[in-house]
């Protein structure tokens, strides 16, 4: 949150404030960018996608190994496979909605089991009996007490046994759907063990910046791909379909949120300029990013894939086009992962290749967060 | 006795309404001083109505570009609309924003300008003081102010739709309004206009609910006690006294939104010590019980409705009016569950998800008094009577899916998906509007003297049932896939259960033609109607006066007698 505070503070008063903030905080995700940074744009007479749009001719002219350094080597379309780093391609109708699709997406996570067991063995059946059994009794009543069955009209208007049935018996059911409901709610609220991996996930208008301080700080800028045949929703990134490893669009990105499967996950969430909310549908995760707070949850997924979601908060005009991708790795392949991002570390130890190759960048990246606030200011 | 305490007895007049004395003593004023400067319960309350027909025609419209839009993946029609209302259509920001536009206006329009002004400002204008015996509202002059301040509203908000609001112009927002979208996240005058329109049908509201609780409470028949009241004033009462104490909470959260704006407070600006969240927590305060608002009155006309066609009492008649302000109340201590994903705790999440389950019970307690009604009666399936049957299954759909939602650990996955959309349009779309075409039925021939026609209401009630379930049943499978609110375009996998949507709204949409067509036919050959037109079940006050009534009723008081036997 520290940058989104600075940012904030030093910016207090600015009408447009949103917006500059959500391009400066991109222009922040460049670092080896610094020339390319030119001067905040006035955020709504121009896209704060211009962003990428800077970045990548400018990876380009850096030449491969920038590109893989700065992390963003997807807005390209050459090869990233450098690095031991290939993006993982989504096994179809996992992690994604599938066509004509009628429940609930398949859950990856042990609570997202638990809701899902929740919402199709207790609460799906109950609300089904119910309505039929309503349905069944109006049928019943329109066959058997129309005016030609039955002319005359009986005067019942009371009878107090029934009255307090159909009023306890509801009560009855609803204790019963309440004891699963708030054990759920208990365990979604079990906190991260204090050794677990923490991202910070920063909503911004129109794309989510995920950063990593458990392995550097350094962050990465997750935008949606362009559709072909479509208007071009950020300039400056490839279409979706151009690389092998691309999943659905509208939801593919250009770099997805890499997290390592198989243990807990504190996830930060918090936002730059409005309200938007990080959901991921088939990880049963939802929360809300706002700005001045942060949110934490955890976040579990069982095994590897990638997971896609939705901003779920409506946040401005590209509301709709700012898609998550979770892609999650083994332990070891996500570690490989961090080394290949600019600035990554694993436990505050980087290895030495690492570090000659990444020095002129990881100085700038690093405090570039700090110095976020200047172009605001 | 139809809906009133079973032990109530209304002075029999049936049958004497042709040749009832008021008529021929009415004195009605010219045209500009009878319309604009009415002080008749039973004229402003055909304004409201005709108002909110109007509105009820551009918040539809406004859907079906929605629906138009969304029948395909990408985006087809939005740089056209936003075209006409200004906006440079290489423009794609414009584009998009003219979305969220449309999501706004459709949500304002229904909610302020076309429900509330029906349901209360339409029927409960005409049909309250009729029903308790009184000549009209306690105070005619509020009563008129209350609707020329909505109209004023309406016009505000249709400004705002042609002025800038962000990246291209009207106002994005969504109808909650949330900041700081609203605040530093939309510049222009548009959104301020959108306030200023809520805050006008607010304070209209808020005198139309002082009027109705003054009626209510002091302008009764003598004999006519609070439990012999019909339940339809019941359920306005109850309505008025949400009115009352919910939207003043509104207007304060909209004006804190205004000096946000406009003035440097930082209410809801993290950066001067403010809370995006204490917004939600003040619009949700009033924005729950407001589902309620619109909701109540359709149950009063329900039980009116299902009383007469079966003619039989009400089953109940207390549980009914204390059901009613039990959801009332308990309305009031549910607001958070629509925030369920913005961080709460863990013990917040747990007490709104249990109080909000509370409300299924006061509420299945109406659902099967009113099926408790039908057993026994001699059933009698006039328009109004098919459309009430229909409410009450469209309402249970809308209802239980509304238990599902209450479950905090459940609405992770669901909160803001289509399958919201779905729950609360099967409430308020089927429900809620539902109800109004069953009272519209119903009443009609009482407000304009003239019959529709029983085939063609009965005609379009087959096929708005068809088309909205079209609609908004599918909406439910997108939303458990995972589709989000307010997109205007989506991913492949949701593209054919929003084409099932699409075409379901086409059929809706001819169901309206069909209601056109009766009321044209209704005052071009519509017989004259009777003063009880639906016979022995039909008892409250109204249906003991001429249809139309006489432009003054009750000059001399109805005296309710009390047989006084339970």
């Amino acid at each position: 949150m520290k940058s989104g505070n600075n940012v904030r503070a030093a910016s207090r008063g600015i009408t447009n404030l949103g917006k500059a903030l959500g391009l400066s905080l991109a222009l922040a995700m460049l670092p080896q960018v610094a020339p390319a940074a030119a001067s905040p744009m006035p955020a709504f007479s121009t896209p704060a996608a211009e962003a990428p749009g800077a970045q990548a001719p400018v990876a380009a002219d850096k030449g491969a190994g920038a590109v893989e350094a700065a992390g963003n080597a997807l807005n390209n379309e050459g090869p990233t496979a450098a690095g031991g780093y290939t993006p993982m391609t989504p096994t179809p109708g996992v992690g994604m909605p599938v066509d004509k699709g009628i429940g609930l997406q398949t859950q990856y996570s042990p609570l997202g089991e638990y809701g899902h067991w929740l919402h199709d063995k207790v609460l799906l059946p109950i609300i089904t009996v119910i309505c039929l059994l309503v349905l069944a009794l109006l049928v019943f009543i329109i066959v058997r007490y129309n005016r030609r069955a039955n002319p005359v009209a009986s005067k019942t208007s009371h009878n107090t046994v029934l009255e307090v049935v159909w009023t306890l018996v509801p009560v009855l059911i609803l204790i019963g759907i309440a004891v699963p409901s708030i054990d759920l709610l208990a365990k979604q609220f079990k906190p991260a063990p204090a050794k677990a991996l923490t991202i910070k996930v920063t909503g911004n208008q129109w794309f989510w910046t995920y950063s990593y301080p458990d392995n550097g700080e350094f962050e990465v800028n997750s935008y949606m791909l362009n559709e072909p045949g479509q208007p071009v929703i950020n300039a400056g990134v490839r279409e979706v379909g151009t690389q092998p490893w691309d999943g659905p669009a509208q939801l593919e990105v250009d770099n997805r949120m890499v997290v390592p499967a198989g243990e807990p996950i504190r996830l930060q969430i918090t936002a730059a300029d409005v309200i938007h909310s990080f959901a991921i549908p088939s990880l049963w995760f939802k929360l809300d990013a706002v700005p001045g707070r942060i949110n934490e949850k955890v976040l579990f997924v069982e095994k590897p894939g990638v997971y896609y979601g939705q901003c779920s908060e409506l946040c401005g005009v590209k509301h709709g086009y700012m898609p998550i991708a979770v892609e999650a790795l083994p332990r070891d392949q996500y570690n490989a992962w961090v080394l290949s991002q600019a600035g990554g570390v694993i436990d505050g130890q980087k290895p030495a290749a690492e570090e000659a190759a990444a020095s002129d960048n990881a100085s700038e990246a690093v405090p570039a967060v700090e110095t976020t606030a200047a172009p605001a200011a | 006795m139809a809906t009133t305490a079973d032990h109530f007895q209304a002075p029999d007049r049936t049958g004497a309404d042709d040749h009832h004395g008021h008529a021929d003593h009415d004195h009605k004023p010219g045209f500009f001083a009878r319309w604009f400067m009415s002080t008749n319960h039973k004229d402003i309350g055909t304004m409201y109505l005709i108002f909110a027909i109007i509105a009820g025609i551009v918040g539809g419209a406004v859907s079906g570009v929605m629906r138009a839009e969304l029948m395909h993946p990408g985006i087809q029609y939005l740089g056209a609309v936003a075209e006409l209302f200004g906006s440079d259509p290489s423009d794609f920001n414009a584009t998009l924003h003219m979305w969220n536009v449309l999501i706004t206006a459709h949500g304002l329009i229904m909610v302020f300008f076309m429900v509330m002004p029906a349901i209360i400002g339409g029927f409960g204008n005409w049909f309250v003081p009729i029903m308790i015996g009184a000549p009209d509202m306690a105070f005619p002059r509020m009563n008129n102010i209350s609707f020329w301040l909505t109209v004023a509203g309406f016009i505000s908000l249709m400004c705002s739709a042609f002025v800038p609001g962000g990246l291209g112009n009207g106002a994005g927002t969504g109808w909650t309004v949330y900041a700081p979208l609203s605040t530093y996240g939309s510049t222009g005058p548009s959104v301020d206009f959108g306030i200023f329109a809520l805050h006008l049908a607010g304070a209209g509201s808020i005198m139309g609910a002082i009027n109705f609780i003054t009626t209510i409470f002091n302008m009764r028949a003598p004999g006519m006690t609070m439990h012999k009241m019909p339940l339809f004033v019941w359920s306005v009462l109850v309505t008025a006294f949400l009115l009352l104490l919910a939207l003043p909470v509104l207007a304060a959260a909209i004006t804190m939104l205004l000096t946000d704006r406009n003035f440097g407070t930082t209410f809801f600006d993290p950066a001067g010590g403010g809370d995006p969240v204490l917004y939600q927590h003040l619009f949700w305060f009033f924005g729950h019980p407001e589902v309620y608002i619109m909701i109540l009155p359709g149950f009063g006309i329900i039980s009116q409705i299902v009383s007469t066609f079966s003619k039989k009492p009400v089953f109940g008649y207390l549980g009914m009016a204390y059901a009613m302000v039990a959801i009332g109340v308990v309305g009031f201590i549910v607001w958070a569950h629509h925030m369920y994903t913005t961080g709460l705790s863990v013990d917040t999440k747990m007490y709104f998800t249990a109080a909000t389950m509370v409300i299924a019970v006061p509420t299945g307690v109406k659902i099967f008094s009113w099926i408790a009604t039908m057993w026994g009666g001699s059933l009698e399936f006039k328009s109004p009577m098919v459309w009430s049957l229909g409410f009450i299954f469209l309402f249970t759909v809308g209802g239980v899916t509304g238990v599902v939602l209450a479950n905090g650990g459940v609405d992770d996955v669901l909160h803001d998906t289509y399958y919201v959309v779905a729950h609360f349009h099967y409430v308020l779309s089927l429900g809620a509007v539902t109800a109004l075409f069953a009272g519209f039925f119903y009443w009609f021939p009482k407000m304009s003297g003239r019959m529709h026609s029983e085939f063609l209401s009965h005609l379009q009630f087959w096929v708005f049932f068809v088309g909205v379930n079209m609609i908004f049943f599918p909406m439910h499978f997108l939303g458990l896939q995972g589709m989000p609110r307010r997109y205007p375009d989506f991913t492949g996998a949701y593209a054919y259960w929003n084409e099932i949507a699409t075409i379901g709204y086409m059929i809706m949409a001819v169901s309206l033609v069909i209601w056109f067509v009766n009321i044209i036919y209704a005052f071009t050959f519509g017989k004259k109607a009777e003063g009880n037109y639906w016979g022995e079940g039909a008892t409250t006050l109204e249906w003991t006066l001429s249809s139309p009534p006489p432009f003054h009723q009750f000059e001399t008081l109805p005296v309710i007698e009390d047989k006084g036997h339970h």
